[in-house]
């Protein structure tokens, strides 16, 4: 495909700590290419702010391969914007036209507290992993690895839950900011595999607890968050998630 | 027989190659069970070898403590590994064994890494799949339900195990499910977002580190009977890599710098399948994977400056090189052999695309052969990405590919229990130089991580915290005042300079530097001229670059220039090394030395050692000592894939 240059205006959220003001300041730039990535884009304009002296925009990113799930940020109100399936730092600007204004914003979510202008911490996800999304087994005490088949339906349906890069798009793109769709996805992963058994029942309670704490929102049904992960995650895992708590819940009392 | 090469104490046991680490665990001393929490280790990394190590550590009962860069352990560099992990399990029924997978390791890294630890990666293998199955990786798996293998790069046997296209990611998770069990056990602390910026040294034994907090800016101090290493490769030297944007050489330069020698540093792996670069703008490269290779032909035009569409171009004009020049092994040539020959086609101006640097990986027949279908189950996340990158669709005209750098084979020496030059600093995974020689093969790499982390390093570090007297030392030490005051005045003075360029400015050219003159291959006068270009530019830098605003909060500009500052200095190290090597082997090409038909070649009288270097100054060239490499149980051969 051939390359193409455009003009861009853009809106970047900036904001130097958690306890100053933000605000969306205007930056132009022309020369950019149909072939950049969003984030060699961004890179770009920080290289002309140096130039200028002024505070290059501080925003996540590491293996720019869409799979580590440090990047995101929303785009023109789209978390890792328009294109489906996509993080950041695989949307290239051909999807972009010249001429566009791009308003870029970080993740919004009281449970995703604003570090600088697009970085946000999410620690809040690892801690719900740490209450359960594993399964308990300790190095050196693992059966041979083919004593156990798990049908390949199964193992791929586990899979499609496993792919969560833990991003936060899904956090980011919910009106009521939940978590849902991560934490379904690492409790489906693992009620769907006999290795997750055991602690099964244990598991969504403790998650779903230590999710609750972190002060996300409730799940209605809009399914934002199925719209905008970049791994495609479906929202049946919530609907699973929901059941198995049920009947976890059940069960304790 | 128990090497000893000066200074160099390789702790190779003695006996078979079969019972050398039966025997080394029998000799290890141990800690016992309620003796663990009195000691506390540091873990530098949370990729597949520091999260497999810490996790492991912490189930055993020890304190542990872990840094990583990223905001999250989960986001270490490993999680983008694609392709695969090798075991020895023979499942597939095809002859395989672990001396099979161990002779296939020994050769493809071309006789250069030590028979006994490449052994026993091969032994330990096996445990690895049974642990990360355990964990619930979802592995491949056939309908009856067992696990799938595939063949990878360099093999003749199907040893290697996958997870879609994100082998990588799924073992990371497992990993990092096991480490945060121990966070909510209250055995590890887990510290994110923190860079290692020193380590320290208390009377000649690594008791802990000093980091900078990339959020508040602030050096905090750790402390601990004995430090692990596990901070990754040192590939983006290059700048343009497959490696993510924050990899380093920061904590091992740091590491060699308080007396870790730093072994190999030349051995790196460039991979042939990757995206070619499209601009001035691209700020990494992006790898498809080896298992493309499995099904796609790589061509380029029989004549030089070919510029038709290569769908128009007929059969008989297309030069399918790896097939005509190594008919047994084709297109599935180990990454050094298909790189080397896809520049030498460039170079006679065959490549293909705008740049004239690329090759084209063609699906057409296998698309023809097994239908478009069984194409897209195999390879569709791949050919999507692809597509995402460079807008074309790869089901109707091939891929263009070019080689970048991948892989960094060389790292911080370490004798067999994984310990380096300095008592109590134990290094793993690709930031040590154990395992893989000069070229390592596919799906080895997160095999070797795991292998340290789960497998070797809980049962060697018990040898020193029980049988070294390690005093108390706290953070408030003297060695930790010191540490912590280098590193901030160094921070400091980066802030100080206040000049006219971008850090990126001059980690690009650094990469160009070392690109062109200590690329895919090498030459005296290339590598002679690296080094005035080198010191030149480093200079230049700590006169001219430009890093706005303060010490005291996130500062993405400040990481980077800490960053770069210890590439410019690494780099010389790389080319000296490179420079002295006057052999071919693996990923190493010197084009004085060559066979007449252009492959590698191996200097075994001269040359069949570890150089690993000790530090002497910044500028000054390192001192050189060899650990001489013995091999009693294979005969080294000049590699042929014929
Ligand atoms: C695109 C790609 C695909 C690959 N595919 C395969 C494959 O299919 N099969 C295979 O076997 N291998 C593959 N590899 C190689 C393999 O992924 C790596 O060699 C391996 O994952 C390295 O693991 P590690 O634990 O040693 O380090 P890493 O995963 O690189 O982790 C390094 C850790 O150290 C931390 N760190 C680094 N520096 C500092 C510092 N100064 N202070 C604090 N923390 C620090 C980082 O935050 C991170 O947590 C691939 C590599 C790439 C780039
Ligand atoms: S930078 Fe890793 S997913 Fe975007």
């Amino acid at each position: 495909m051939s390359e193409s240059t455009m003009k861009l205006t853009l809106k970047i959220w900036r904001q130097s700590s958690a306890a100053s003001a933000g605000r969306l300041e205007t930056y132009e730039l022309d020369d950019v290419s149909s072939d950049m990535s969003f984030l060699e884009m961004l890179d770009i304009l920080n290289t002309q702010l140096i130039e200028k002296g002024e505070e290059p925009v501080a925003f996540d990113h590491d293996c720019r391969e869409g799979i580590c799930g440090m990047c995101g940020c929303m785009i023109n109100g789209k978390a890792h914007g328009l294109e489906r399936g996509t993080t950041l730092c695989q949307l290239h600007m051909r999807k972009f036209n010249s001429g566009d204004t791009l308003v870029i914003e970080p993740w919004r979510a009281k449970a995703f507290p604003l570090v600088k202008d697009l970085v946000v911490d999410r620690s809040a996800f690892d801690r719900i992993i740490e209450a359960g999304g594993y399964i308990s087994v300790s190095t050196g005490s693992a059966p041979e690895a083919n004593g156990l088949p798990i049908p390949r339906d199964c193992s791929e349906l586990a899979f499609d839950a496993a792919a969560c890069i833990g991003c936060g798009a899904c956090v980011a793109s919910c009106k009521n900011a939940s978590a849902m769709l991560f934490v379904s996805a690492k409790v489906s992963q693992f009620a769907l595999l006999p290795q997750g058994q055991p602690e099964r029942q244990r598991r969504v309670l403790r998650m779903v607890e230590a999710m609750d704490n972190e002060g996300f929102g409730n799940c209605t049904n809009e399914f934002e968050c199925e719209a905008a992960c970049p791994k495609e995650i479906s929202v049946s895992n919530i609907a699973r998630m929901n059941r198995e708590f049920l009947g976890a819940s059940i069960k304790a009392t | 027989m128990s090497s000893s090469n000066g200074k160099l104490e390789s702790r190779i046991p003695a006996g078979a190659l079969d019972e050398k680490w039966a025997k080394r665990k029998s000799e290890l001393k141990l800690v016992a069970p309620n003796n663990r929490r009195k000691f506390t280790i540091v873990v530098v990394g949370t990729g597949l070898a520091g999260a497999s190590a810490a996790a492991s550590l912490g189930e055993m009962g020890y304190n542990v403590i872990v840094v990583c860069i990223q905001d999250s352990a989960r986001r270490a560099h490993s999680i983008a590994a694609q392709g695969g992990i090798n075991a020895a399990k023979n499942y597939p029924n095809d002859n395989d064994s672990v001396f099979r997978l161990f002779y296939d390791t020994i050769k493809g890294g071309d006789f250069r890494a030590r028979e006994a630890n490449t052994y026993r990666l091969a032994e330990v293998s096996n445990n690895i799949i049974d642990q990360c199955v355990a964990q619930g990786v979802p592995f491949a798996r056939e309908y009856g339900g067992l696990l799938a293998n595939r063949t990878f790069g360099g093999a003749q046997v199907s040893r290697t195990f996958y997870a879609r296209g994100q082998t990588g990611q799924q073992l990371l998770l497992g990993a990092y499910g096991a480490l945060m069990r121990q966070v909510d056990a209250g055995r590890v602390k887990l510290l994110p977002r923190r860079e290692m910026l020193d380590l320290v040294v208390v009377d000649g034994v690594a008791r802990g580190v000093v980091t900078r907090n990339l959020i508040t800016g602030a050096y905090e101090r750790y402390a601990g009977h004995a430090v692990l290493l596990c901070t990754g490769g040192y590939g983006n030297v290059f700048y343009l890599s497959t490696n993510a944007k924050a990899s380093n050489v920061t904590a091992a330069w740091r590491a060699h710098k308080r007396g870790a020698f730093f072994a190999n540093p030349c051995y790196t792996q460039i991979h042939p399948t990757c995206i070619p670069v499209s601009g001035d703008h691209q700020s990494k490269l992006t790898l498809m994977s080896e298992s493309l290779r499995n099904d796609g032909r790589v061509w380029v035009p029989m004549k030089a400056g070919d510029k038709r569409p290569p769908n128009d171009i007929p059969e008989e004009e297309r030069d399918y090189y790896l097939e005509r020049k190594y008919p047994s092994f084709g297109n599935m040539v180990p990454r050094d052999v298909a790189s080397r020959n896809a520049k030498m086609v460039c170079d006679e101006g065959r490549g293909v695309g705008p740049s004239g640097l690329a090759v084209y990986l063609d699906f057409r027949d296998a698309i023809q052969r097994d239908g478009i279908e069984t194409i897209r189950s195999k390879y569709g996340n791949l050919f999507h990405m692809y597509e995402k990158i460079t807008g074309e669709n790869p089901y109707q005209v091939p891929m263009r590919i070019y080689p970048a750098v991948h892989y960094t084979m060389g790292g911080l020496w370490v004798n067999y229990d994984l310990e380096s030059t300095v008592p109590g600093l134990f290094v793993l995974g690709e930031a040590n130089f154990s395992d893989h020689g000069a070229n390592r093969l596919g799906a080895s790499a997160l095999m070797q991580g795991l292998a340290d982390g789960y497998f070797v390093l809980p049962y060697t570090l018990p040898g020193h915290l029980a049988g070294r007297k390690l005093g108390d030392v706290d953070t408030d030490h003297e060695a930790f005042k010191a540490a912590e005051k280098e590193a901030r005045e160094r921070t400091n003075k980066l802030l100080a300079v206040k000049g006219s360029r971008t850090v990126d400015s001059f980690h690009r050219e650094l990469g160009l530097i070392m690109w062109n003159h200590c690329g895919m291959a090498r030459n005296r006068k290339g590598l002679e001229e690296a080094l005035q270009k080198i010191p030149a530019l480093r200079e230049a830098f700590w006169k001219d670059v430009r890093v706005l605003g303060e010490g005291e909060d996130l500062n993405q500009e400040l990481e980077k220039a800490g960053r770069v500052a210890d590439f410019m200095e690494f780099a010389e190290l790389m080319v000296r090394d490179a420079l002295h090597r006057e052999e071919s082997c693996g990923g190493h090409f010197r084009e004085e030395y060559q066979t007449e038909e252009g492959e590698a070649k191996r200097d075994d009288e001269n040359f069949r050692y570890v150089a690993a270097w000790e530090f002497q100054g910044v500028g000054k060239p390192a001192e050189l000592h060899k650990e001489a490499l013995e091999f009693e149980n294979v005969e080294l051969t000049q590699r042929s894939y014929k």
